[in-house]
């Protein structure tokens, strides 16, 4: 039995149909993304499954249950990371993952020694009596996923779970999310940075304007959706605009953005050694593998990150 | 577009961080990441559930309790220092002045008259201030509600836990203020602990329509301000507080008769110095500040759901 059960899952706002009947279905154990730009409905979607945001219309089951109707049974079973961090600020580190604790009807002899568990995978131990003001965005962060794991949940709730990090402390983090997903717990993943989608999601759904655009294992829709490798030129601003026509012989595809050419083609480097026989001479080239980018470029016309 | 060119770092060939972070003096059989998700000690979720629909308006309370912590000697200061302060002023001052020229207020000496009034306008005051900022915070700026919007609390249960860990404040602040009175000799205690029950229902029945105005408001604008100024300030001034309201012109004894302090205050003159209270009066009395705190709570639960569950 899937433990989230989306059909024709839609939430408007006035005029705005946020999220746009969307199905899909999440397996326990699985690890899934919703990757789309900004205001694609992701955090609107995550927000539905926990109850915290009532369903204009379609149907949603998490563990077979509807969160608006058994709400506390549905959260009980969610761990829950915002896209914002909303830490209680007064508390210390280790009081914070105990408060919390206590809305899950939680005793304190469970809780303490969970507390310190929690801090040790998190690698705050030695932050416990800190204030929380004095930790860093990373540290933070950390502490949120420590405190969405305090109920012992199988499914978390991951909205954006590194935006606004630098990148040594999103590699800490991915690394602590994998081996929770090594442990079985079902992960959903909202994220606008490809990478983190690559590295997290076994599988993922495309989002933009609220709407479903692909669905598949990243490693699937490159495949599906973009060619093997990529070839990116540039000719300086004023000229890349002006040798599109000339460039598209050499590729599948072609993808001008205002500072560089991408040429899609399953062998870079003979692209490139064809352009550069055609005498166009970019001022800088690369070769690359396609990615997620791709994928959402190729979708949309629009990058992920505008 | 983000550059992805760099060499791909998976989390696991990341070796240098695995294993970081086991603080000295923790023997490593204690933590076993294996078993971390799930340690099984944990009660189950539908046990959880259970639990939280039927306490959760308390574990709310809890937390706002122990987040008062952070500034309980405020509390303890304005409750404790308060009524010195007032008694000083009025009794030893006022008073003096009072009493010499017309024997005092209703046969009372003037401290004796002004004493509950003092308690319970303060308790209301306290209670006004907790219910606009402190709800504008869980909103707004450390978005707290949020957070036990994802815990299997309902909305429903986040307010009446607000209203509730308030009730405890002003209660102990009227403990405390009465107890101060009845040093002072201000009240006769035989019955006048009943003020500390009058003032908190009083304070709430000001409080719970309070709060659910503040959860309508996206931003701190200047509302807050205006009903310190314009409510609280009126209500503490021209509610009968210093004077029996039958003093004020007609014209603005209105404002008694819609103020919480003004029903709580004469609740509690009737207990502290035997003012006296017809049984219709005092059934007026408390069924007005029953039906505000109702229909304040009611709205409140109103809007916590409507901001919780957008």
């Amino acid at each position: 039995m899937p433990v989230i059960e989306a059909r024709e899952l839609t939430k408007t706002y006035g005029e705005l149909r946020a999220v746009d009947a969307i199905s899909f279905e999440v397996s326990p154990g699985e690890s899934f993304g919703l990757l789309g730009p900004n205001g694609a409905g992701k955090s609107t979607t995550m927000r539905m499954i926990g109850g915290t945001s009532l369903r204009s219309s379609g149907r949603l089951l998490v563990n077979g249950l509807d969160p608006e109707v058994n709400g506390p049974e549905v959260r009980a079973s969610l761990g829950v990371v915002p896209q914002q961090d909303n830490l209680d600020n007064e508390l210390r580190t280790r009081d914070n993952l105990i408060m919390y604790g206590r809305y899950f009807g939680l005793p304190y002899r469970y809780l303490r020694p969970r507390a310190d568990e929690l801090l040790e995978f998190a690698q705050l131990t030695e932050k416990a009596g800190e204030k929380v003001d004095n930790l860093s965005g990373g540290m933070k962060r950390r502490l949120t996923i420590a405190r969405a794991l305090v109920n012992e949940p199988r499914i978390l709730l991951l909205d954006e779970p590194t935006t606004g990090l630098d990148p040594q402390a999103r590699h800490i983090l991915w690394d602590r999310l994998f081996r929770l997903k090594e442990q079985g717990v079902t992960l959903i993943v909202t994220t606008h940075f490809m990478d983190e989608a690559e590295q997290l999601c076994d599988r993922l759904v495309v989002m933009d304007h609220g709407r479903i655009v692909a669905e598949g294992s990243p490693a699937d829709l490159i495949r599906r959706f973009s060619t093997r490798e990529v070839l990116e030129v540039r000719f300086g601003s004023d000229r890349n605009a002006a040798l599109v026509d000339r460039l598209r012989a050499f590729a599948d595809r072609i993808e001008p953005l205002p500072d560089r050419v991408l040429l899609y083609t399953d062998d870079g480097e003979r692209a490139l050694e064809a352009v550069r026989h055609a005498g166009l001479t970019p001022l800088t080239s690369l070769v690359r593998r396609s990615s997620l980018e791709d994928v959402f470029l190729r979708l949309t016309g629009r990058s992920l990150i505008d | 577009m983000t550059d992805s060119r760099g060499p791909s770092l998976t989390p696991r060939q990341d070796s240098s961080l695995r294993g970081r972070g086991r603080p000295r003096g923790v023997p490593s059989e204690l933590v076993d990441s294996n078993d971390l998700a799930y340690t099984g000690r944990a009660i189950g979720a539908g046990r959880q559930a259970a639990l939280v629909r039927r306490w959760g308006w308390w574990y709310q309370a809890e937390w706002r309790l122990a987040s008062m912590k952070a500034y309980w000697t405020t509390v303890v200061g304005y409750a404790g220092l308060t009524p010195l302060l007032y008694v000083v002023a009025m009794g030893v001052g006022l008073g003096t002045l009072v009493d010499g020229a017309s024997g005092g207020i209703g046969g009372v000496p003037y401290l004796t008259f002004v004493a509950p009034g003092l308690l319970v306008s303060t308790v209301v005051m306290s209670a006004g201030n907790e219910f606009m900022w402190p709800v504008m915070d869980g909103f707004k700026w450390g978005k707290l509600y949020f957070a036990r919007g994802t815990s299997p609390a309902t909305p429903g249960q986040v307010a009446a836990g607000e209203l509730v860990a308030v009730g405890i404040r002003m209660a102990a602040e009227a403990t405390l203020f009465w107890l101060v009175l009845v040093l002072l000799g201000a009240t006769d205690p035989a019955w006048s602990w009943l003020m500390i029950p009058i003032a908190t229902l009083g304070g709430m029945a000001l409080g719970a329509p309070i709060m659910a105005f503040s959860a309508t408001r996206e931003d701190e604008g200047f509302e807050f301000s205006m009903i310190q100024r314009f409510v609280l300030m009126p209500m503490f001034l021209f509610a009968g507080t210093f004077y029996p309201l039958e003093t004020m012109p007609a014209y603005l004894q209105w404002i008694g008769w819609i103020s919480p302090m003004w029903h709580g205050t004469q609740l509690s003159r009737a207990v502290s110095f035997g003012l006296p209270l017809g049984g219709a009066e005092v059934a007026l009395h408390v069924g007005f500040l029953v039906a505000l705190l109702a229909v304040g709570a009611t709205l409140a639960v109103r809007s916590f759901r409507r901001r919780l569950t957008r």
